[in-house]
């Protein structure tokens, strides 16, 4: 039994990393139908420019907590300015080309950013401060829970909140949903559709950043590829709990994350992602539109 | 329509003239050849020299320009030049044989590389068939030496059994231990080593195997294989793999109080290693080339690289400084960059090198170098015995 | 005879001052002050962008930071000029040239020439129209292919048969994605099923390259099928993610079932293809493998060429347009996705076979998702649908990479950069799909 628990929350915490990247992967494909596979270079650079303003803070020698907190901000600033860019360069003058055009020009820039960052940093592994605290009121419990795994699936489930009450609530919110449904439709109505989906590119990318910095913080160590498997990984989530769906890419990342766990500690980690993945196309099967996706007639 | 034609016209225009160019640009073979005293030595250098290992490649690219430029500024090898030709190979099979192609067309006598095993055994083949003998500084898969397929193949690093056996011996006579976990990357060179060392395990009638499984590497998170680990009651892990992964591994583990004792292989003893690890890498055990590092030869390379670079040399440095200084030692006692000539002196000559004086066995293992155990004191790796 | 050299000089003349034209409207564009300021912004934003990365690099193995300021100002100083252009070459792409200089350039054709859509296009289309040009071109293009490998390196060859091989890849995924409009991301599966195929059944049997090449088609087929019939009801993109899963695992039991495919270390000493028995040495080896492809593109050209006009192609193209309306006609369709998945396939395993007998090595490490993807950005960047594109594609995808050897780490940056531009300004693909116009004759009676 305490195996079993000591595996329900080594997937869990796992299913929080992919949620935090599967946010935003979820976010654009709901508005713009385009599978971002810069995504995970975002959450990549997050982590890379946590990493240089933590140095140099150190350098200067500040303290941990205000490290945590200007790193996290810088990072998540420049997150956002890179998926502004990025949207800007490669997919805004793709929006009314064929369909696989905006793919292949993601594919183009996740590529080009990851030897971007590998040029002009380093192609090792280097090591990722901790920049997290050791809470003092986990200190019983740390056989159990760590505190980078408690933050992540803290900031998972607030971010999670966050983003579905701004969707649901608020103006911007509802103009999302509206150029999700119609861009046409949306403009007619007065809709600036470029900046709704600038918004939601900035939205994603820090989403990706605060992921970026906790996950490495939690990990200890990044390269210039780690957001290539992760984004991957995050996609697969999105896919499961229905594209487009907030509840939805959290939900299907638990899932996929305790798959992957329990099959490693039941079964055998050589096909953990052959599970992973063979759960996917199970659910799929039986539930195309994935676990929350709402399922929507075929328009002629 | 006319667009589209006119495109059609215009990219096949640009793309057969930019072939032709290209193909006519290189045509080294014919000019050597004229000038037959001054004719260069021609050295290939295959392996990842971008791409995701390119830290375990251009090491290797170093040691070659270091010992090149100083035999060219002391007018070569019998007053012929070294030229260095570099091809880059991913460490994927299908571009080693393309990189294999390039460099058998400029016409190299001999290749130092490729780096890993996968890469080489693609490209073997061809070196084979052109009668060019290959130096790899680190694949270590055992079949390339011991299949007795290529004869064309030597390499200045010991193969993985050698150091499967070496950790085993290592986890069971000197440290005592029954109940061994053993992990690997699904690697090439990893599960190679991994399978070695459970073959070892199961000869062992004091030992027994409680896990055996793959990890994959670049996933998140390996708290679940921990667990397993946990749960299977082993005293140790022998790890087979790279220290990205066995890093993350050890620091999860220790992170849950756990206090199995890591055993991995010379992938894992590197001091990016400890760097990462930090706290967490005390005590962990991987095994290694003997150590060196009071040769003098070694102490030069070493100083001649900090001079060149200013810094510290990276991964198998040492190997391919040992594997070049045992070509020009060929090459010197044989008077000739012939195949059969350089392979008859590799075999036969011994070369002093920083990995300790060499020779080569009729299979291409070198003679003279092994494996021995380290373990991490106090943020270095110590040799034990 | 001196009037055609009158008329020669004096459309040099022209050209030499509608180009001078060109460039003078160009740069006055360049300096209206509003495209000044864009630029510098521009090149501020991209300077305050790239600032941590490329300027402050961290080492925290050793713990020490070095600063490269000189990095930013040279990034600014290129975005700044590229800018210019970027700008410019998308209001073409909108709005025509015209517009973008803001001027009727004194000979338009020259400088709609320079952007390929006057003069140039004009001769070409003349030339094209021409049958004897055509046969001409066929002709010299044949004798070309033919002449190849005996004009240049063993490497050159090399890399050819390689680009040739994924031609071949390209127009199987193009039935795929092009023609039926299914999203796969898992493609190289079937190039793996092809591989694993030759390897194995030379390993235990002994089979030659020549059995075993029509046995991988079949397999690669099979898998097509058995790929097909649980994807039938999905769509557009989890139909991609789906595929990409298939791909993986494939890849995953090829890496983990030792027993079966010897794992990670893969299996090495595969024959080259025979020829008559007779041994060949490494250099006619090489420029068979580079015929032996030759021939199967050709194969290939011709029968995706046939398929495209068939029965099944119609319904392909009807099932990607529209699939309801597709069923309304009254098409199967699962008929027809699963021929398109089989057929698709039938080529990747093949050439998996021929790739097998190429390198003499193969291992799982070969089909990773980053080769699929490679194999889809032929499709789509060549012209999805249309056969030239996608051999155009093929041989920028495969051969630029291979060229830019010589700029080392930096030829991916490159190559990633490449996809983008090209998607921007030609998101169609080189070469677009022209939907096909069949015409009806009359009689004349």
């Amino acid at each position: 039994m305490e195996y079993f628990l000591d595996l329900f929350l080594g997937g869990l915490t796992r299913g929080s990393i992919y949620a935090l990247i599967a946010l935003g992967y979820t976010m654009v494909y709901g508005i713009i139908e385009l599978i971002n596979f810069a995504h995970g270079e975002i959450y990549m650079i997050g982590a890379f420019i946590a990493l240089i303003v933590a140095s140099v803070l150190t350098m200067y020698g500040l303290n941990m907590i205000s490290i945590l907190l200007i790193a996290s901000i810088v990072a998540v600033i420049y997150a956002a300015a890179y998926g502004l860019t990025i949207e800007k360069i490669a997919y805004k003058p793709l929006r009314k080309a064929p369909r696989l055009s905006p793919l292949i020009s993601a594919i183009g820039m996740s590529i080009l950013l990851q030897n971007y960052v590998g040029i002009a940093q380093t192609k090792d592994f280097i090591p990722f401060p901790n920049l997290i605290p050791e809470f003092a009121f986990l200190a019983p419990y740390k056989d159990t829970i760590r505190s980078s795994e408690f933050m992540i699936l803290i900031t998972t489930a607030i971010v999670m909140v966050f983003l579905t009450l701004l969707i649901k609530f608020t103006k911007i919110g509802k103009a999302m949903r509206a150029t999700a449904q119609d861009k046409q439709m949306a403009m007619l109505v007065g809709i600036d559709i470029n900046r709704v989906i600038s918004f939601t590119f900035v939205l994603g990318s820090s989403t990706a950043a605060i992921g970026g910095v906790l996950i490495a913080s939690h990990i200890g160590q990044i390269n210039f590829y780690i957001g290539f498997i992760a984004g991957i990984k995050a996609f697969t989530a999105a896919v499961l709990g229905g594209i487009g769906s907030i509840p939805g890419a959290v939900l299907g990342s638990l899932v996929l994350g305790w798959t992957e766990s329990f099959a490693t500690g039941y079964i055998s980690s050589d096909y953990e992602d052959v599970f992973a993945f063979s759960l996917l196309v199970l659910i799929l099967i039986f539930k195309p539109e994935g676990l929350l996706g709402k399922s929507t007639t075929q328009k002629v | 329509m006319l667009r589209k034609k006119s495109f059609i016209l215009f990219v096949l225009i640009t793309v057969f003239t930019g072939l032709m160019f290209m193909g006519c640009s290189e045509d080294p073979a014919t000019e050597a050849v004229q000038k037959k005293e001054l004719e260069p030595i021609r050295i290939g250098i295959a392996g990842a020299h971008t791409g995701e290992l390119a830290s375990y490649g251009l090491p290797t690219v170093k040691a070659c320009e270091i010992i090149a430029n100083k035999l060219n500024a002391k007018c070569g090898i019998g007053g012929r030049k070294i030229e260095l030709v570099i091809e880059d190979d991913e460490c994927k099979p299908e571009k080693a044989t393309n990189a294999a192609s390039k460099l058998v067309g400029e016409g190299v006598h001999m290749v130092v590389g490729h780096i890993c095993s996968g890469a080489t055994k693609a490209a073997l083949g061809i070196y084979k068939s052109s009668n060019i003998p290959l130096m790899s500084p680190s694949a270590t898969n055992p079949p390339l030496t011991q299949s007795g397929d290529y004869p064309n193949f030597f390499r200045t690093i010991a193969s993985d059994d050698a150091q499967a056996r070496v950790e085993v011996e290592f986890a069971v006579k000197t440290l005592k231990l029954t109940k061994i976990a053993v992990i690997h990357d699904k690697g090439d060179y990893g599960k190679g080593l991994a399978e070695f060392a459970k073959f070892f395990l199961e000869n062992e009638p004091a030992a027994e195997v409680v896990l055996f499984e793959g990890i994959t590497p670049g996933a998140v998170d390996y708290s679940a294989i921990v667990q397993k680990i946990k749960h299977s009651g082993a005293e140790a892990v022998i790890y087979g793999g790279y220290h990205p992964e066995a890093s993350r591994i050890v620091m999860t583990m220790r992170k849950n109080n756990m206090k199995t004792i890591f055993i991995s292989d010379d992938g894992v003893k590197d001091d990016t290693f400890i760097k990462v690890a930090k706290e967490y890498a005390e005590g962990v055990y991987a095994t290694g080339p003997k150590d060196t590092s009071t040769n003098p030869l070694t102490i030069e390379a070493i100083e001649l690289h900090k001079q060149a670079y200013g810094k510290e040399p990276g991964a198998f440095f040492l190997n391919a400084y040992s594997a070049m200084l045992a070509y020009v030692n060929a090459i010197e006692k044989s008077c000739s960059t012939e195949y059969a000539d350089v392979t008859a002196a590799l075999r036969n000559e011994w070369v002093a090198t920083p990995l300790g004086i060499i020779k080569f066995d009729s299979r291409g293992d070198a003679i003279g170098v092994g494996f021995s155990m380290y373990q991490v004191q106090n943020g270095n790796y110590v040799e034990v015995e | 005879m001196e009037t055609v050299v009158a008329g020669i000089k004096s459309s040099f003349k022209n050209i030499y001052t509608g180009v001078w034209d060109f460039i003078n409207l160009l740069i006055a564009r360049s300096l209206r002050p509003e495209e000044l300021k864009r630029s510098t912004l521009t090149a501020l934003w991209f300077m305050f962008l790239t600032f941590p990365i490329l300027v402050i690099k961290v080492n925290t193995v050793d713990n020490v930071i070095n600063w490269y300021w000189a990095r930013v100002v040279y990034l600014g100083v290129t975005v700044y000029f590229v800018s210019f252009f970027w700008r410019y070459f998308l209001e073409v792409k909108e709005h025509g040239i015209k517009a973008a200089l803001d001027a009727d350039p004194v000979d338009t054709s020259i400088a709609d020439g320079l952007t390929d859509n006057g003069q140039m296009g004009a001769l070409s289309a003349r030339l094209m129209a021409n049958k004897k040009f055509k046969t001409a071109l066929g002709i010299s293009l044949c004798a070309f292919a033919v002449a190849f490998p005996f004009m240049f390196s063993m490497y050159q060859t090399n890399i050819m048969t390689n680009a040739l091989m994924y031609i071949v890849l390209g127009l199987g995924l193009n039935i795929v994605v092009g023609l039926a409009g299914l999203l796969d991301l898992g493609y190289v599966a079937f190039y793996a099923v092809g591989a694993y195929c030759y390897a194995l059944l030379n390993l235990h049997f002994g089979l030659g390259f020549w059995a075993v090449l029509p046995i991988g088609a079949v397999l690669g087929a099979t898998c097509g099928l058995i790929l097909g019939f649980p994807v039938l009801r999905l769509r557009g993109d989890y139909l991609a993610i789906v595929t990409l899963g298939f791909g993986e695992i494939i890849r995953l039991v090829l890496q983990n079932w030792n027993e079966f495919s010897h794992g990670p270390s893969g299996i090495a000493n595969i024959p080259r293809p025979g020829f008559f028995g007779i041994d060949l040495s490494l250099k006619s080896s090489i420029i068979y493998m580079y015929f032996i492809m030759i021939g199967l593109c050709l194969l290939t050209i011709f029968v995706v060429n046939r398929l495209q006009h068939s029965r099944i192609g119609r319904a392909w193209v009807a099932l990607r347009e529209d699939e309801i309306a597709c069923q309304a006609m009254g098409i199967d369709k699962t008929k027809i996705k699963l021929t398109a998945f089989a057929l698709g396939a039938t080529w990747a395993g093949m050439v998996g076979v021929v790739f097998a007998a190429k390198s003499t090595f193969i291992n799982p490490e070969s089909f990773t998702f980053m080769e699929s993807a490679i194999i889809l950005m032929i499709v789509v960047l060549g012209g999805m649908g249309t056969i030239v594109g996608v051999i155009i594609g093929a041989f920028m995808v495969i051969l630029t990479p291979e060229y830019l050897r010589g700029i080392g780490e930096y030829r991916m940056l490159i190559f990633g950069a490449t996809m983008v531009i090209m998607m921007v300004f030609r998101p169609q693909g080189i070469i677009t799909s022209v939907r096909q116009k069949y015409k009806i004759m009359k009689d004349k009676t």
